[in-house]
């Protein structure tokens, strides 16, 4: 066999590899009740995350932005099963993990990890840096003393700390470090896949590159799978290969990013990606106004949940929920403007 | 561009005296002028210094923090020579300012209309019955549908934006000259955003106020500011017209900050962060302070810090590449040196 036969099949074989699904999502809902009363009865749901179905293909980064109070975050958690589903089946590497015990789900735990947005908030201020790494291995692991010493030293190497930073305390650094550190916590197990919940949102800029660029070439040297949790819709475009637009826990568009940014089909979506400030002093783009706020996840609108603020909204859209239908490969939208 | 200054800081100096006989120098030697009718943005990373700018024209600074040098004339008048009570009555009246978070500017316990009743009668002599009609009026204005009721709500019952909104009504209540924008959007959801800034625009034009727009949002500078102050290590680097900062871009830490910004037209398979990280306030170095994180760095650098010179008639730099090179033959120098490097 060539070289060039071998690179073909390793391609052959890579793609294969990309089709795998990793991580599968089907009719999420996670309903949070609100207790009222003098017996704390149950007087109505917080409807975070209401029908949502997405597979992660092994490998890939799926975006997922929206404002907050979309049920970005809640979705997330449910798919760590952090949370578990009101309805619906998390299924990950084709094991339904949507209600198992907090035992059984100990096993799956260490191949998924999350990164969490404040790193003054998720890291335990009285740990040294050196235990917070350590403590996955720990709890997880049978791996000796120094054995973890050895693993957090090359760890703290390749988020880019020093070996004797092990020793210091989390307030003794910067947030970029910070995240840092927590990455570097997040890859102690050696995960296949890792939930970024608006990991650099609390960064400068400058620092906010840093820790994308370190983010990139550590999925690229770990094969990791990212779901990259954001509401800045141009960190996501940097980073994610699939993007999937969330409003008031309801998916409304889910399509590779350059179809998404450049061809998007929900009024949402396009509203959303007009409001984003450019740094074109020359050319502006023509903006789409949205009126008022997000309603209640509470008590969300009738029919499709956007049409209270939507420029399109007709009489279908108070009486019918639109379904999530592929328009062209990949690229899924909920609105009834294209049935 | 009109001739009308509105504010003239000099010489600003803005210390803080920590343990150890630390000094910070949170704000050093920063000059700037805001016209009639403009909006002049300051831009920069948390700790540049551009809040506490902006705090030092209010006289908001406590211990352990302090004015230590320069003038601000607000209209030929120096704002630092006045005494706290005349400092009282310029706060809200001729100068107002909305922060970042309007859950934590607005007091809890008092309804929206109080608040700003509270606002018009400290500087208005105005009755009780006319102030009230005069928050409706601005409620209104700022696009409250149902102000009357708004009126008698408390700051929880709102949303984020809706309480901007509310900041908004009460910062312009005495049709203040300058309003001082501390990151009025940054707690705020994009399409929020839009129609805040919108909104605050908006405002300006019809009150013909000056706006000092303090963000570390380029794309908001973009949209919306006339003139740009880049502000790094408590000093301005880079002062110019919205349109070169992003053309002609010519201080190396402005364009480090653009090439991290991701963007939504062009596609980058890496960003091009500034390695480092901002110096703390107490540990400037004694050249530039830009020195340590800056790809074009030479000895001069750590020697001595560069003054903020003239490069074309409204364009400014703190940096010695455009000192050495004697203006415009060297233009570009930093950003195609920058360009080789990506």
């Amino acid at each position: 066999m060539t070289i060039e036969q071998k690179q073909l099949q390793n391609k052959k074989s890579e793609q294969e590899q990309n089709n795998e699904t990793i991580m599968q999502a089907s009719h999420i809902k996670k309903y949070f009740p609100i207790k009222g009363g003098i017996f704390k009865h149950t007087i109505g749901h917080v409807k975070a995350v209401d029908d949502v179905s997405l597979s992660i293909k092994k490998g890939e980064t799926l975006g997922l932005v929206g404002e907050s109070g979309s049920g970005k975050s809640t979705l997330g958690r449910v798919l760590l099963r952090l949370l578990e589903p009101t309805e619906g089946e998390v299924i990950f590497e084709g094991k339904d993990i949507s209600h198992l015990n907090n035992r059984k789900l100990r096993a799956y735990r260490k191949h998924m990890q999350i990164v969490f947005q404040d790193p003054f908030a998720s890291l335990n201020s009285k740990m040294s840096v050196g235990e917070l790494i350590e403590e996955p291995l720990l709890v997880q692991t049978s791996v000796s003393k120094p054995e973890r010493k050895q693993m957090s030293v090359e760890l703290l190497e390749k988020v880019g700390l020093r070996a004797n930073d092990r020793a210091k305390y989390p307030h003794e650094f910067s947030g970029g470090q910070r995240q840092r550190i927590s990455i570097a916590r997040a890859l102690a197990l050696n995960p296949k896949f890792i939930i970024c919940d608006e990991p650099v949102s609390a960064l400068d800029v400058s620092i906010q590159a840093q820790v994308l660029n370190l983010m990139a070439d550590l999925q690229e040297e770990y094969h990791l799978t990212y779901l990259f949790i954001a509401h800045d819709l141009s960190v996501v475009k940097h980073i994610s290969d699939r993007v999937a637009v969330m409003y008031l826990g309801r998916i409304a568009e889910l399509a590779p990013k350059e179809q998404l940014y450049q061809n998007p089909l929900h009024p949402y979506t396009k509203a959303l990606l007009s409001s984003v400030p450019s740094t074109n002093v020359r050319e502006k783009r023509e903006k789409i106004k949205l009126s008022g706020d997000l309603p209640s996840p509470a008590n969300p609108p009738s029919g499709c949940v956007f049409r209270t603020r939507c420029p399109m909204a007709h009489d279908r859209c108070i009486s019918e929920i639109p379904a999530l239908s592929e328009m062209e490969k990949g690229h899924f939208v909920a609105c009834h403007l294209y049935e | 561009m009109k001739e009308n200054p509105v504010l003239e800081v000099s010489n600003l100096k803005t210390y803080f005296y920590l343990e150890n006989n630390f000094v910070a120098r949170a704000v050093d030697g920063v000059d700037f002028t805001i016209h009639q009718g403009e909006t002049l943005a300051i831009v920069g990373e948390s700790g540049s210094g551009k809040s506490i700018t902006s705090l030092s024209i209010m006289q908001l600074i406590n211990k352990p923090g302090k004015i230590v040098d320069g003038t601000i004339c607000l209209e030929g008048d120096n704002l630092l020579t006045k005494s706290s009570k005349q400092m009282t009555k310029i706060r809200g009246n001729d100068i107002a300012m909305i922060f970042q978070e309007p859950m934590t500017a607005l007091n809890p316990v008092y309804t929206i209309g109080s608040q700003i009743v509270e606002t018009i009668r400290k500087h208005k002599n105005l009755s009780k019955h006319a102030a009230r009609e005069r928050v409706i009026e601005l409620l209104n204005l700022v696009g409250f549908p149902r102000a009357k009721e708004v009126m008698n709500e408390y700051p929880h019952q709102l949303s984020g934006g809706m309480r901007q909104r509310a900041m908004i009504a009460m910062a312009i209540s005495c049709d203040p000259k300058l309003l001082i924008a501390d990151e009025p959007s940054t707690a705020l959801d994009v399409t929020i955003q839009a129609q805040i800034l919108d909104l605050l625009m908006e405002m300006k034009e019809r009150l013909n106020m000056s706006i000092l727009l303090v963000t570390h949002d380029l794309g908001v500078v973009a949209e919306y500011a006339d003139r740009v102050l880049v502000m790094y290590g408590g000093q301005i680097v880079e002062e110019t017209t919205v349109e070169a900062i992003f053309e002609e871009t010519k201080h190396p830490y402005t364009i480090g900050l653009l090439e991290s910004l991701p963007s939504l037209e062009k596609e980058v398979k890496r960003l091009g962060a500034i390695k480092g990280s901002v110096p703390p306030a107490y540990l400037f170095p004694k050249g530039c302070r830009f020195a340590d994180r800056c790809p074009h760095v030479m000895d001069q650098c750590r020697e001595s810090n560069p003054e903020l010179l003239s490069i074309a008639p409204t364009h400014k730099a703190r940096c010695y590449l455009y000192e050495l090179g004697g203006g415009h033959s060297h233009d570009n120098r930093a950003k195609t040196t920058a360009e080789q490097k990506i």
